[in-house]
């Protein structure tokens, strides 16, 4: 009985979704739940309406198509920690899901509401932008894509309006033989990273560094990504001290400062994740390790 | 205002018909409505694991969840996991063997928890163990009980093997 009063709405697809939307004042998109159930029994947020969009049959999805991971907003998040193909084709994304709350909560949490509340140290919204992917938001005048680069505004503030919803994401994959490698420091299993980082990597028969991606999780308000970083690795031969040089550059981000943690500790931190990060694509390359 | 609606949902096998509140949890719909207060809230807000149950066979904290999302589901408590009202499952029998639990506060969340990570991972190592049970908060055992009584468990619910 701890939310406050609110009015239940459930509609089953995403036009009735997106009418209830705009019509009704002060309403809030249920998703999973993970992070708005906590808000709601905290009494954090009071909505005078509650869409559930558990029904919408049409938001849940996971297919491959035009090499791209193309998934349905309501996708829970166990179904890329259990598919093959994400495995397979998309390790980056296998491997931060295993980061993302516990079991009990990836059973139930979704990817588009991970990506919609976009704490800074979620992983779904950190992979998301390592991988260059596009969501789509739907609303009273259509459907309109969003490049991810431009999807978080601000400290838990994306770039979706108040009246759409968000109903898909496209996380373009990788060649076969990249490297791939996310890493976070939290306190205990499960926990909100203090940082996180995903690396993407592809290497010339010579160990030359071809293409690299490099996005830093929960330093500052919203994920970066490091294009300084990937400018200066282009053209270089992989090694751990190259890494390192190169990840220096990440000691200088504005960093949040918060019980877990001070800015400056945050800015070591995105250092060693960063390299760490890295040198596991490395060793990961061409089917290495 | 007081929004309720009418949901159906089968718990530990028995169905129930029952008007709730809208805003009403999950949990605080099976304590406070059908008296089922094997399950245990501690956190109220998804981090403690107390109140984990399994919806339609996966688990899921009941304190994230409303009533009115359980419509036309199926939900297991740790009151449905015993066989009867005078055995013990195997799982808790290694929790009782194990001293899996002290005050027994988080025992609900620690059962339904494993019972789906043994049903998915017959064979598991104390590591996977660990991270099944990460999400769930023990403060009387330091966990190694719990971690013993899981892999325990695992070896009862093991078929007999066939005589060689």
């Amino acid at each position: 009985m701890k939310p406050p009063p609110f009015s239940y709405h459930d509609p089953a697809t995403v036009a009735d979704a997106v009418g209830l939307l705009s019509k009704l004042e002060n309403a809030k998109l249920l998703a999973g739940g993970q992070s708005l159930m906590p808000m709601l029994n905290m009494r954090y947020v009071l909505p005078d309406h509650i869409i559930d969009l558990n029904k919408v049959k049409e938001l849940f999805y996971l297919r491959e198509a035009n090499g791209a991971l193309v998934v349905g907003a309501m996708t829970r998040q166990r179904d890329l920690e259990f598919s093959d193909d994400v495995k397979t084709r998309h390790p980056l994304i296998q491997e931060a899901i295993l980061n993302v709350g516990h079991r009990q909560t990836r059973n139930r949490g979704t990817v588009g509401g991970s990506l919609c509340h976009l704490d800074p140290s979620a992983e779904i919204p950190t992979v998301a932008l390592a991988l260059d992917a596009t969501v789509t938001a739907a609303g009273p005048k259509g459907k309109r894509d969003i490049p991810i680069a431009d999807f978080p505004v601000d400290y838990m503030t994306s770039a979706i309006a108040p009246d759409e919803i968000l109903v898909e994401v496209r996380f373009p994959s990788w060649p076969k033989g990249h490297g791939h490698g996310f890493v976070e420091f939290a306190r205990r299993h499960g926990d909100f990273a203090i940082a996180s980082a995903a690396a993407l990597l592809e290497e010339d028969a010579n160990g030359k560094i071809k293409r690299v991606s490099l996005t830093i999780g929960g330093v500052a308000k919203i994920p970066l990504r490091m294009p300084a970083v990937e400018k200066s690795l282009v053209g270089q031969t992989a090694s751990e001290e190259v890494f390192r040089e190169a990840c220096e550059e990440c000691r200088k981000l504005e960093a949040l400062t918060d019980v877990h943690a001070p800015a400056s500790y945050r800015q070591h931190l995105a250092t060693v994740m960063s390299r760490r990060a890295l040198m596991a694509a490395h060793n990961r390359v061409g089917g290495r390790a | 205002m007081r929004e309720t609606r009418n949901i159906t949902v089968t718990i530990n096998g028995k169905r129930y018909d029952e008007e709730v509140e809208v805003r009403f949890t999950l949990a605080d719909f099976m304590r406070q409505q059908l008296g089922l207060t094997g399950t245990h809230l501690g956190c109220e807000h998804g981090v403690c694991g107390a109140c984990t149950i399994l919806f339609d066979g996966l688990s899921a904290r009941s304190c994230l969840m409303l009533a009115v999302q359980a419509d036309g589901h199926e939900i297991l408590t740790v009151e449905g996991i015993a066989p009867s009202a005078t055995e013990l499952h195997p799982l808790q029998e290694a929790f009782r063997d194990n001293h899996g639990l002290q005050c027994g506060f988080c025992t609900p969340g620690m059962l339904t928890t494993l019972l789906e990570f043994l049903r998915d991972n017959p064979d598991p190592t104390e590591k996977e163990v660990r991270i099944a049970i990460s999400g769930n908060l023990c403060r009387c055992t330091g966990y190694q009980g719990i971690v013993d009584a899981a892999l325990d468990a695992a070896q009862r619910l093991k078929p007999a093997k066939p005589a060689p």
